[in-house]
């Protein structure tokens, strides 16, 4: 899946995050990834962020992730979202979202 | 028999809810896409209600969808989400016709077969939010064999009646329209919710007649309504006393194989034994009434 426009999605509220993609010229990924809990949960935290990335396809793009606690379903949930969102794409294809 | 006494509604677009929603020991969780979400989030909550339904927390509680109607952009993406997260119930807002029950069966079991679920898993709910509903009732909750439940939704409905929200002499006959529909076709009836959180006083009259009336339970939309509705609902010490008595005098002829059941000197059929097992259920749920 390609991203071809910057979008967002979530929010900054405690047990959410805000997830911003955005294209990029080059063929790479850049997942910069903040949190409260960074110390505690950073590693798992990116774990969940890049295995929803690979799920999806998505091999190039800025991934800027400010996290307040969410849980890792909410994680795949707002990751999903704006990757479909900067991706443009209207069909879901579900096997990619479990 | 499956106690659903308190269906606690959640935004589907608040993650902070759908992550902490399970603690609450609501009998079902509802997570709304319809009416707590704004356009521009549907797409965003539909995805966090899909995962927040494989949440392992929720393994043990019952969970509902509400999806938007079928006739909108939303309808069929959220209920292919809802259906192939494992939910448990889906409910159909603003149900005028049993046709749109029997669409929505259609949908559910074309996803069933497509993603693998059993088909027949995931149940149906109605909810009734106008004129055409409530005279509709009962081919409605009859139009599917899915069906577990009705629901009376009160804002959409008075505004259709051209009146308005007071006392509860507006929702008189949808609500005994709806609850003769729910016992004729054995399935449950819901009534509506009560959105002034904080008159405890006038909730706890609205539950008092409810249940009187016959409601399984109600829709909330606070946490801090569940445990006064589940103690509204909960039997007193002599109805708890009673019951038990009538449970034993059925064992007790069953034992001896007597076909007539005897208490106190008094005859008791089936209706008044299943009847005292509802009363020990909710004993059972949430202790005697305080």
């Amino acid at each position: 899946m390609k991203i071809v426009k910057e979008a967002l999605a979530g929010t900054l509220e405690s047990s959410d995050l805000l997830v911003k993609v955005a294209p990029v010229t080059e063929e790479r990924l850049e997942i910069v990834i903040e949190s409260e809990v960074m110390r505690q949960f950073g590693a798992q935290i990116r774990k969940v962020v890049e295995e929803t990335l690979a799920k999806l396809g998505v091999s190039a793009g800025q991934i800027v992730v400010e996290d307040k606690g969410a849980l890792d379903c909410a994680i795949r949930a707002r990751i999903q979202a704006a990757v479909l969102r900067g991706a443009d794409q209207q069909q879901i294809e579900w096997s990619k979202l479990s | 028999m499956k106690l659903r006494r308190s269906m606690l509604f959640l935004p589907g677009a608040n993650a902070a809810m759908l992550s902490t929603a399970f603690v609450y020991k609501a009998d079902s969780i509802m997570f709304d896409l319809e009416d707590a979400v704004s356009l521009r989030e549907k797409d965003a909550a539909r995805l966090l209600v899909y995962h927040a339904l494989q949440n392992p927390a929720y393994a043990d509680i019952e969970t509902v969808v509400r999806i938007n109607p079928l006739n909108t952009p939303f309808g069929l993406l959220d209920l292919e989400a809802a259906v192939r997260a494992g939910v448990d119930i889906v409910r159909l807002p603003k149900t005028d016709t049993p046709d749109d029950v029997r669409e929505l069966e259609t949908q559910v079991e074309r996803i069933e077969r497509e993603c693998g679920r059993e088909v027949g898993s995931t149940k149906l709910m109605a909810a009734i939010e106008s004129a055409s509903g409530v005279i509709n009732a009962l081919a409605i909750a009859t139009a599917s064999k899915r069906m577990v439940g009705i629901a009376l939704a009160g804002f959409d409905y008075v505004m259709d009646m051209q009146t308005e929200r007071g006392d509860g002499t507006e929702l008189f006959y949808a609500r005994c329209a709806v609850l003769h529909a729910a016992r004729m076709a054995g399935i449950d009836a819901f009534d509506v919710v009560y959105s002034d959180v904080n008159n405890e006083e006038g909730f706890l009259k609205e539950v008092d007649l409810i249940r009187r009336l016959g409601f399984n339970g109600k829709s909330l939309i606070n946490p801090r309504q569940i445990e006064l509705l589940h103690n509204a609902y909960a039997p007193t010490e002599e109805d708890v006393d009673y019951a038990q008595r009538v449970i034993a005098a059925a064992e007790k002829a069953e034992r001896e194989g007597l076909g007539v059941i005897a208490l106190n000197g008094k005859m008791i059929d089936a209706p008044i034994v299943n009847h005292a097992r509802r009363v020990l259920q909710k004993a059972e749920a949430s202790g005697v009434r305080q």
